[in-house]
């Protein structure tokens, strides 16, 4: 399978902070995959780094074969960053209008992008009279306007209800069947299952990069949310010194302190 | 520069400023009244009116100017679109230069009205015409414009870069020969006036309200202002970074 982008040996510091320790993995094209992690994992860096946007310390990401944040790749990659990021005193057309105007799209392109995520209705309402949902969602429209080949988003999918995150899900589904590359970052599980390839990260290094089946198999659960735990704290106990044995008690509560961590 | 990408810049940011119009009553209606204000300080007549009334043509616009476009730029940092727009086609240039053809368009049609209130309202009169005014007037707004997009960059909330108007913009307004005359500073002060842009635009004014036809003096204080901001909106492009720590 052909990768899209490569991450080798990825370092990054943000103030006297690792956010990224050496990290090294791989997003194959055509195909969904999730990055998933505790908050404060190291997603939303990483996800910078592959758009180009990061001061990085060493090693390299590769993007459809360029060094990312290369100049020819800026039309080819779609990205959506975690807060919205839009002009709240633009209208959601005039917004995604903007953003298919940079990206070489025409009027239409914009507005088939604003009916996708859902907003049609909303489309010559100030972005900034939106509700929270609706304002990632116009976010989203400048990012998928233009169908670049590779859609880089940042939790898309935050203060959705159902039958949204339902639409969005079947339309990156859609998109990269028709062969774009789409890295989500989420801390929801369940979106996990709908991704072609996961990526757990947690503080800054990858823990599994793999099929959610095989994760699932792996950690012996039907279900992601505790394969994840299971991930997570076999990590934690290869960690520690050897021969400090963790009480049980002690364990249980490591483990709920992550996830805490995850669904937060 | 890529002039799709600029041009759609210009009406993002035409655009932005129709959506506002509280914006657009400060930059049409403000400097009117506020010239208005001094009609009436000095009773509606004198030498000294005139003087005023034409120098203030040129500093309330550089003033507005210098502070909306300091915190529109400050704002596409801390919303985020500033690092999107560096993930995108946009180049620096573009994006700096968009702000300035737009705000610029909004400057022409601000020194057009305000110049016709001036002349009509409030009797001022010049020796020279009321279009090389204008065009005065338009480059002062512009040199607002690029020193506001500079000087973004040193702030990191709104909140600082309404501190930065009266370490950059007021030293200017005092020093421009408003209050007294740049030949009768002191040698250092003067110096410092010679390096302050708003004093060129300021000489320019005052030499088309004295002489009939545009004299050389008026033609070097005109140089001196584009260039200064041309040199802003450059700088402005060269503190904008496509990555960030």
């Amino acid at each position: 399978m052909n990768d899209a982008i490569t991450v080798t040996d990825l370092v990054v510091e943000r103030g006297s902070a690792t956010v990224l320790n050496g990290l090294t993995c791989h997003m194959p094209a055509g195909r969904i995959t999730g990055l998933l992690g505790p908050s404060g994992a190291g997603k939303t860096t990483l996800i910078r780094a592959v758009v180009g946007v990061q001061v990085v310390r060493s090693g390299t990401v590769t993007v459809l074969g360029r060094p990312a944040g290369a100049r020819e790749l800026r039309a080819r990659v779609g990205y959506l960053t975690q807060a919205p990021s839009i002009y709240a005193d633009l209208t959601v057309l005039e917004n995604a209008h903007y953003f298919g105007s940079i990206a070489g799209a025409d009027a239409a392109a914009a507005r088939a992008a604003v009916d996708q995520v859902g907003l049609s209705s909303s489309r010559d309402q100030l972005v900034g009279t939106l509700s929270g949902g609706q304002r990632s969602r116009a976010s989203l429209a400048c990012a998928v306007v233009g169908d670049p080949e590779v859609l880089v988003l940042d939790e898309p999918t935050v203060g959705q209800d159902p039958v949204l995150r339902e639409e969005l899900w079947a339309s990156f589904r859609e998109r990269a069947s028709r062969g774009t590359t789409v890295l989500v970052s989420s801390h929801v599980m369940d979106e996990a299952n709908r991704c072609d390839r996961l990526l757990l990260i947690r503080d800054g290094g990858l823990l599994a990069d793999d099929t959610p089946d095989e994760v699932k198999r792996r950690a012996g659960t039907d279900d992601l949310d505790r394969a994840f735990l299971a991930l997570i704290r076999n990590s934690a106990e290869s960690d520690g010194p050897p021969g400090t044995a963790v009480p049980a008690g002690a364990r249980r509560r490591h483990a709920r302190s992550h996830s805490k961590g995850i669904s937060s | 520069m890529n002039t799709r990408i600029l041009g759609a810049t210009i009406a993002r940011i035409l655009h932005q400023l129709r959506h506002d119009p509280r914006t657009i009553g400060m930059l049409i209606v403000v400097p009117v009244v506020l010239m208005g204000l001094i009609y009436a300080m000095f009773d509606g007549s004198g030498p000294v009116l005139d003087h005023v009334l034409l120098i203030m043509l040129g500093l309330f616009p550089f003033v507005i100017m210098f502070l909306i476009t300091s915190i529109a730029m400050l704002r596409e940092r801390t919303s985020g679109t500033l690092e999107r727009l560096m993930s995108t086609r946009a180049g620096k240039a573009d994006l700096l230069f968009g702000y300035g053809a737009a705000f610029g368009l909004a400057a022409a049609v601000q020194a057009v009205v305000a110049a016709t209130c001036g002349y009509l309202l409030y009797g001022m009169t010049t020796a020279g015409g009321a279009g090389l005014v204008v065009l005065v007037v338009v480059l002062t707004a512009l040199l607002g414009v690029g020193l506001g997009l500079l000087c973004s960059a040193f702030a990191r909330t709104e909140f600082q870069a309404v501190q930065l108007l009266p370490i950059v913009v007021i030293p200017q307004v005092l020093l421009c020969g408003l209050f007294v005359p740049r030949g009768d500073m002191a040698g250092w002060l003067q110096a410092i006036s010679d390096v302050l842009p708003l004093s060129y635009a300021v000489q320019a004014l005052q030499e088309v309200g004295a002489n009939a036809e545009p004299t050389g003096t008026f033609w070097v204080d005109l140089a001196v202002v584009a260039g200064c901001v041309i040199l802003g909106l450059g700088l402005a492009a060269a503190t904008l970074r496509r990555r960030t720590p």
